[in-house]
């Protein structure tokens, strides 16, 4: 069969792609679990939140009946707090600080509960922030993603006039087109996006690509101040012979494709190969096998020990039936009639710990082949190196160098999120697009 | 395995646990459930003049999670014919003869009135009553309930009619809804009465419906005070108790507890200051008879554990261990200690004692693990940071006396020792 879409039934799809997270299904629900909190103080989940949600009080506003209250304090700290209570590995954040894993009990589920209070909140399109009067500032904000929507939100708080620019025809940046399916739907996004600019003060032109459409400068010339968040967007090359056959593709085209173009349309292997073991990987494997991949074998160079994804995310790769083999780095791909038929791996061990402190694969010389035809692409995204070099914008392989969190080596120009990272969570992005707003309106000397 | 059978006031049960004169006792067919559940006995619904009820009649205060920490309700005595209870309490006499089975009586406020009724209760086999002199709605605007108990002289009138008629034991039944039910429960024993019972139920109003503005139990806009109970109300009940089992009169007759009584371990409660049994109605009414059966076993299992063969081993052994405040040892001085492996770093010791105590704990930022000591000179040993600590023996209270000897406040100022120190 090889390549093909449209594998499944209507239903089938509905099933793969249902929500991995179900919300509380109920008022008693979330209170059971709400109550169980602790309300600790200076709480190690609020600590451990990148944007500091206050998570003790929006827990507590839950029983108290007080849910605009508990939106509000959510929204406050983090504008796409509905978003990420559904994409967050929170595992590694606010749960896994929970204090209640120290009592050898599950944590609280934060995650649902945040879930909770902002599906409310976006369902009943409760405003529960309100403009200042505009101050006359004019701010352009390239990226609606996560950085862009959150700076802008701040800034549209604080009565500035914001415009973003995004290439794409609808915001959310990887929140709509880089995650899997089953954790957001486009849907989702949309609606968030939408609860976000219902503050008003905040014009998005959409098909708009830096570079192409607009120059930085143009920018700096209409605008008060620029934000930069144009997070990273090509996929890493493997560098390794094969890889332009027919059937290679990167994950994040693939995932966009999905997310983008419905699940249906997307062509997918009967043996699919995924190389890497991020969450954009997990990502990719899982949704490969829920489009209806037979097989499904992710590959990747060190051990479990080192993987970057969660536990959490590797569970539901396994649990989806997706295989998985160590100590493996693609070395080539053979091709027969120019379509993907085989990866050949190298046996890796491990060696010496390398610049991230986790032990570095070394090639063993032994090699072993998978029958496969398709290969998808998962080892990192890379940044906008060229758009950032030409700008003349002072930056460490691509990545945009910024002072306190947000101030670029050109005046009125700021930036944050994945550019200025080099790829992390939503959420740290929201935070980084609070820090920019911040660092623009003292810029702007706007109170 | 202890012996768990009681005896009150010559009244047998198999163990100490009786259900309250209230919904639960109000016909057959609850009795008789109670009684295969395992209850010891019942003290059948107030049984009087004719009266009517309204709906809806009860409403409760849940606290978090947990529903019904407090439980209020307006209902009056037995609204069933006369007859019919008595024919019902001689079935279910019949029926389960080792059974306590006492009713509960509240005649109206005249002498021909209570002979007339105890008369009639004495012919069903009943082995007791429990005079009602505590209800505190519907009754009292009528003279009878809380109306009675609430003025020691009408209650000495009312039990000394009931002696004169009386030839099965009588208990009285007290109102907390008074400044101390000492005066009453004085007045009634020394008029009679072989034995008292306590708390009633407190007034109360358990909340209001903030959309309506009416407050509960909804009766068509309207509400009334209700009278309080279940878990809310056992600390009041066992003060209550104490004052009773301590004085020289009222502590010569035997006392059956109530008030909030819901578990094995309220019993023990009550009966360690001085109920000789206890009564039990609102936790039944949260979850149904069945919950006699660990009240049963935890009681046995404890006696067993400490060592006590019967009931009157322990009952009354924590009467004489509240004491006045100026025979307290002043000396006694204890701190606060965390146990760093058990601590979870959740911070509500610190913020306690930070915002309401005397900052006696230090923190030492940390991410995310904040780190709590105790600041020993500090602490006054008040015991808020072990109280909301979550984890279980995690915060102890560490024994540091100021002075070996006793030293209680009549000596302390006897000697002139300097106050306001702290």
């Amino acid at each position: 069969m090889a390549i093909t879409n449209n594998r499944l039934t209507v239903d089938q799809y509905a099933e793969n792609f249902s929500d991995i997270h179900p919300p509380f299904e109920t008022k008693d629900a979330a209170l059971t679990e709400a109550n169980r909190c602790l309300f600790c103080y200076d709480a190690p989940c609020m600590k451990s939140c990148p944007t500091g949600i206050d998570v003790p009080k929006f827990i507590k506003q839950i029983t108290t009946d007080n849910l605009k209250g508990s939106a509000h304090t959510i929204f406050v700290s983090n504008i796409l707090g509905a978003g990420c209570s559904r994409v967050c590995p929170v595992e590694k954040l606010c749960e896994g600080a929970c204090v209640y894993n120290l009592m050898e009990e599950p944590p609280i589920e934060i995650a649902r509960l945040q879930r909770y209070a902002t599906e409310k909140a976006m369902a009943a399109n409760w405003q529960l922030f309100e403009r200042k009067p505009s101050n006359g500032k004019k701010v352009a904000i390239v990226g609606a993603g996560p950085a862009g929507l959150s700076c802008a939100h701040v800034l549209a708080r604080a009565g500035v006039e914001v415009t973003i620019f995004e290439k794409e025809s609808k915001g959310g940046g990887l929140m709509t087109y880089g995650i899997a399916a089953y954790k957001v739907t486009p849907a989702f996004c949309e609606n968030e996006v939408n609860y976000i600019l219902s503050i008003g003060g905040i014009n998005v032109q959409y098909n708009q690509t830096l570079g192409k459409d607009f120059s930085l400068e143009s920018l700096q010339q209409s605008y008060d101040a620029v934000y930069l968040g144009i997070g990273v967007g090509l996929a890493r090359q493997l560098n390794i012979p094969g890889e332009q056959l027919t059937g290679v593709e990167d994950a994040i085209t693939f995932i966009y494709n999905i997310r983008n173009n419905g699940f249906a349309s997307v062509p997918v292997g009967d043996r699919v190969a995924v190389i890497g073991m991020g969450m954009t990987a997990i990502d990719a494997a899982t949704q490969a096998k829920r489009l209806g991949a037979k097989k499904v074998t992710m590959v990747y160079r060190r051990t479990e020990n080192e993987k970057p994804c969660t536990q959490e995310e590797l569970d539901i790769a396994l649990l989806d039936g997706c295989e998985v083999i160590w100590l493996a780095a693609p070395k080539e791909i053979i091709g027969e009639q120019n379509r993907v038929s085989k990866l050949v791996c190298s046996k890796m061990i491990l060696g010496e710990p390398d610049a991230s402190g986790r032990r570095a694969p070394v090639d063993t010389g032994e090699t072993f082949t998978l029958e496969v035809d398709m290969v998808i692409k998962a080892a990192g995204q890379t940044p906008y190196y060229s758009l950032v070099n030409d700008a003349q914008l002072q930056h460490q392989d691509g990545k945009i160098k910024v002072d306190h969190g947000a101030i670029t080596n050109i005046r009125g120009v700021f930036a944050g999120g994945d550019c200025v990272n080099g790829g992390k969570e939503v959420v740290d992005a929201v935070q980084a697009g609070k820090d920019g707003a911040a660092a623009i309106l003292d810029y702007l000397n706007v109170s | 395995m202890a012996d768990i059978s009681s005896t009150f006031l010559g009244i047998q049960s198999p163990n100490p646990f009786w259900l309250a004169s209230a919904p639960p006792t109000d016909k057959k067919i609850n009795v008789l459930r109670a009684f295969e559940a395992g209850w010891g006995g019942v003290v059948w619904k107030t049984l009087g003049s004719q009266v009517k009820n309204v709906s809806s009649r009860y409403s409760a205060v849940n606290f978090g999670a947990k529903k019904m920490m407090g439980f209020n309700n307006i209902e009056l005595i037995s609204d069933r014919p006369l007859a019919l209870n008595l024919k019902e309490i001689s079935e279910c006499v019949r029926l389960f003869p080792d059974r306590a089975m006492i009713v509960s009586l509240m005649a109206d406020n005249n002498r021909k009135s209570w002979h007339e009724l105890i008369k009639q209760v004495e012919d069903t086999g009943a082995h007791g009553f429990e005079l009602n002199f505590g209800c505190p709605h519907g009754m009292t605007e009528r003279g009878m309930g809380a109306a009675v108990g609430q003025d020691p002289d009408i209650a000495r009138m009312v039990v000394e009619w009931v002696m004169e008629a009386a030839t099965l034991p009588v208990i009285t039944k007290l109102t907390p809804n008074v400044h101390s039910v000492v005066p009453t429960g004085k007045a009634c024993v020394e008029a009679g009465s072989n034995g008292l019972s306590l708390i009633n139920t407190i007034q109360s109003v358990t909340g209001i419906d903030l959309d309506t503005f009416v407050p509960n139990p909804y009766v068509d806009g309207k509400s009334v005070f209700g009278g309080y109970c279940g878990p809310a109300v056992k600390p009041i009940a066992l003060k209550m108790l104490t004052t009773i089992a301590q004085n020289p009169v009222t502590s010569k007759v035997p006392i059956s507890g109530i008030g909030g009584v819901s578990t094995w371990k309220d019993a023990v409660e009550f009966m360690l200051l001085g109920a000789s049994n206890v009564q039990v109605c609102t936790a039944a009414m949260n979850h149904g008879f069945r919950i006699v059966e660990d009240m049963c076993e935890g009681l046995n299992n404890w006696m067993d554990e400490k060592g006590f063969k019967k009931l009157e081993d322990f009952i009354g052994k924590s009467v004489d261990k509240i004491t006045h405040w100026e025979d307290l040892d002043i000396n006694y001085h204890h701190v606060a200690n965390i146990n760093q492996d058990k601590c979870i770093h959740c911070g509500l010791c610190y913020i306690a004692c930070e915002d309401t105590s005397h900052q006696s704990i230090n923190l030492t930022y940390g991410k995310p693990y904040n780190t709590y000591t105790i600041k020993e000179e500090e602490c006054v040993g008040c015991n808020l940071c072990q109280l909301v600590c979550p984890v279980n023996d995690c915060i102890t209270m560490v024994e540091k006396r100021v002075a070996p000897e006793y030293l209680n406040w009549k000596e302390f100022q006897k000697r002139g020792l300097p106050l306001n120190d702290h």
